[in-house]
């Protein structure tokens, strides 16, 4: 018999990584996909168990999305796939503070564009990214349905109205000092 | 059964009738003999419909359809051709070609790409716009398989073949909008995925956005070094296919002009890997025979295809203990060459510059495994190269391999039986081991030399042989890895036994490989007609050889006599087995 031959089943790593990927969610998240994966067609639950992963983590990190393909039996490539189609899926972390920046037809007309610009110039980012320090990410958005108030800012759920891009400088401020 | 309901249509003014269910394209294409323009499409693949080039104007359809994924209806009246939907095709390729780089004179596809023909053919002379296209970088990771995204016309055929006939899903469409593009899990890189290096894909795709990586400028260099003792071997498919590059009729054997085109090229020795695979099947029946006597890890799954390899270590690393331990035949070749061979010619085997032709990219995945590393830390397999690149080669040398004269194999490493010509497609390595297994089991030699019933021309099989009164074996055979899941699912779960399975990674075995030449014009890759042709070629040699079984190769026993000693000995098994271990990622099945 040679000497590289196996034959305790130490080949089979079909148990090491299951556990390695329910480490890397929560138990909750675990139970849900398991309940997904029972489903007769596991795929179709993949934006659902995105959604829940999202929820908890803030976004769709590398070794979670691993985790989600292994648990449901989905191919990692297509889980990637679906993560980065949907713009609501984040694949880095979300900043403490959500800065939206209204794009919406009234507050663009009214100089929002430049509050964007000035806010992208002061954080030293762009759209969909997160400052170094992990305090602000920046989004664009449409409507927010408060066009009276154009152009508009919302961080977190707080909306700023009438916003210049001289505003940007004492609003980043405040949100710094509650930090 | 009820008889087939009939459709009534008419294409191009002219009345035609199909069977319901029958796609626009189809119809044209069987009715009248009009094949439409086509990107996305494959009849082997699911119907994507995402290029729209095969759009064809049907009478009150206030737009233009994809011939592809509609199927006819009762009255219909299809225009094929109208100005109209000329125009319509032509601009549907020119924004496609818009967002692509015009390397056409630099490409490696050299001509036969499917986006450039149908540039011709649908008359674009000239371009209009010259404006922003997708930009990213070459990825070139992997040592098979070069990904070129700003060549991707996004039409899903890798995608699909990945996952529909591979079943690995390495691929998908990544992003959105004008940054999407086709690759594996978070954009990795190829070397970092589940990739199994089949390059099936390179196969599928009708462009250069998935390629062979060259190693052709390695052999180059080799063959001009005076120091250097340049020696190579050519699997048993090359013969079926290399003639395709020089336009010989599918199924056309080119044996003989394959050695006199090698040695025109300059190497010193051509050897053949069908010896090896000989060799392997001595090794590979010794080890079944020991294993079914006593009850142990069965089913044997042969190990020669290093697509399947891969698969393995990813995707079912709990049956590496039932993979056969023989290496495959190039591995055997190499290995001989840098040993057997160097030591017989008094050559340093440092000196040795071992080139295998291989139709496979896997192989050079194969080639660099650290288990087959000589002491010195190099490769006993130098360069791997494709049917593809050997083609290249063979033209940019000024040869036109169709003259040629017949050349002989050198010896000793060039003798070989029928039994070695046919591992080259689905069922062959099974075969093979079958004539042996048979005359080691029964004490004399089958008196029907073909096993017909294991040619798994159909992708999967499972048969019953009856060796003898005593002794039926069941065995199973599968080409096209998602064929393969169904038998080792089934052997996983201990729902079903075996006692050996076949698995070759690619459609048809190696003559269907992802380093096979681009398929002549009537043929598309995965096409069965062209698949039978090649296969054809295989046994036809096998057919014409005296010695049709591997234990009769006269020059295998001399080479047991004279240096390996037993099959299954210590020398056997230092240089021609070797082992495997799972690999991560795990792939999902």
């Amino acid at each position: 018999m040679s000497h590289h031959e196996c034959c305790c089943g130490c080949n089979d790593n079909r148990e090491a990584v299951r556990e390695n990927a329910k480490a890397a969610l929560t138990p909750e998240i675990v139970a849900f996909i398991e309940e997904c994966a029972a489903d007769a067609h596991p795929e179709s639950q993949l934006i659902r168990v995105l959604h829940r992963v999202q929820e908890h983590y803030g976004h769709l990190g590398r070794e979670q999305m691993d985790a989600v393909a292994q648990l449901l039996q989905v191919p990692a490539s297509k889980v990637t796939g679906v993560a980065t189609f949907y713009h609501f899926f984040r694949l880095e972390p979300r900043g403490k503070f959500m800065i939206s920046v209204c794009l919406g037809t009234a507050c663009y007309v009214k100089g929002a564009e430049r509050v964007a610009d000035r806010l992208q110039e002061e954080l030293g980012i762009h759209f969909g990214e997160t400052t170094k320090d992990g305090l602000f990410s920046l989004n664009a958005t449409r409507c927010v349905g408060t066009c009276g108030l154009a152009p508009v800012v919302v961080v977190e759920d707080k909306v700023y109205g009438d916003m210049t891009p001289d505003q940007v400088p004492a609003l980043l401020e405040k949100y710094t000092k509650k930090a | 059964m009820s008889q087939q309901q009939m459709i009534n249509l008419t294409i191009d003014g002219v009345p035609v009738s199909v069977p319901k269910g029958t796609t626009i394209m189809q119809a044209a294409e069987q009715k009248l003999g009009v094949k439409i323009p086509r990107l996305c499409h494959h009849p082997k693949l699911s119907i994507q419909g995402s290029c729209r080039v095969c759009v064809v104007e049907v009478k009150g359809v206030p737009f233009y359809m994809a011939s592809c994924s509609v199927q006819v209806w009762e009255g219909m009246e299809i225009q094929t051709n109208s100005p109209a939907i000329r125009q319509a095709r032509r601009d549907i390729l020119e924004l496609l070609l818009d967002n692509h780089p015009r390397a056409c004179l630099t490409c490696v596809r050299d001509g036969n790409c499917e986006l450039q023909n149908l540039a011709y053919t649908l008359g674009v002379r000239e371009r209009l716009f010259d404006g922003e296209r997708k930009r990213f970088p070459i990825e070139k990771s992997s040592v098979s398989i070069v990904r070129d995204a700003e060549k991707c016309i996004l039409c899903g055929r890798c995608v699909r073949v990945c996952a529909e006939v591979q079943g690995v899903h390495n691929l998908s469409q990544q992003g959105r909008g004008f940054t999407t593009h086709v690759a594996p899990a978070h954009g990795d890189k190829m070397d970092d995925s589940v990739c199994i290096q089949c390059g099936q894909c390179v196969n599928a795709c009708p462009t250069a956005a998935f390629v062979g990586h060259s190693d052709s400028d390695r052999v180059w260099k080799a063959l001009g070094d005076p120091t250097k003792h340049v020696v190579v071997q050519t699997a048993p498919a090359i013969r079926a296919t290399v003639g395709e590059g020089f336009g010989m009729a599918p199924g056309t054997p080119a044996t003989g002009k394959l050695v006199t085109a090698l040695r025109r090229l300059g190497f010193d020795r051509v050897f053949d890997t069908n010896f090896t695979a000989d060799l392997t099947i001595i090794e590979e029946a010794t080890e079944f025979l020991n294993r079914f006597k006593n009850n142990d890890r069965l089913p044997l799954l042969t190990s020669c295809s290093p697509g399947w390899v891969n698969f393995m270590e990813r995707f079912y690393p709990e049956l590496i203990p039932n993979a056969s331990s023989c290496r495959s035949p190039m591995s055997m070749m190499s290995s001989l060459i840098k040993t057997y061979y160097a030591q017989k010619e008094g050559i340093d085997p440092k000196d040795v510059f071992v080139v295998a032709i291989m139709p496979c990219t896997a192989k050079k995945f194969e080639a660099q495994r650290p288990e087959f590393a000589t002491p010195d830390g190099g490769q006993e397999t130098d360069a791997s190269l494709t049917t593809r690149e050997l083609i290249f080669m063979i033209k940019s040398y000024g040869i036109d391999l169709a003259e040629l004269e017949d050349g002989e194999f050198d010896s000793p490493l060039g003798a070989s039986s029928g039994a070695a010509d046919i591992f080259g497609t689905t069922g062959g390595v099974l075969e093979a081991a079958l004539r042996m297994a048979a005359e080691v089991i029964n004490g004399e030699p089958p008196a029907q030399m073909e096993f017909v019933e294991v040619r798994a021309v159909e992708g999967l099989r499972v048969r019953e042989l009856k060796v003898n009164n005593d002794l039926t074996l069941r065995v199973g055979v599968s080409n096209g890895l998602q064929n393969a899941k169904k038998l080792l699912d089934k052997v996983v779960s201990g729902e079903e036994v075996f006692h050996i399975i076949e698995v070759m990674a690619c459609p048809g075995g190696c003559i269907g490989g992802g380093g096979q030449p681009y398929p002549p014009r009537g043929y598309t890759i995965l096409d069965p007609k062209l698949l039978a042709k090649r296969a054809k070629a295989l046994y036809t040699i096998d057919l014409n050889k005296d010695v049709r079984s591997s234990n009769h190769n006269p020059a295998i026993k001399a080479l047991y006599d004279e240096f390996l000693g037993e099959p299954g000995g210590e020398t056997a098994h230092r240089l021609l087995h070797t082992h495997y271990q799972p690999r991560l990622p795990r792939g999902i099945r």
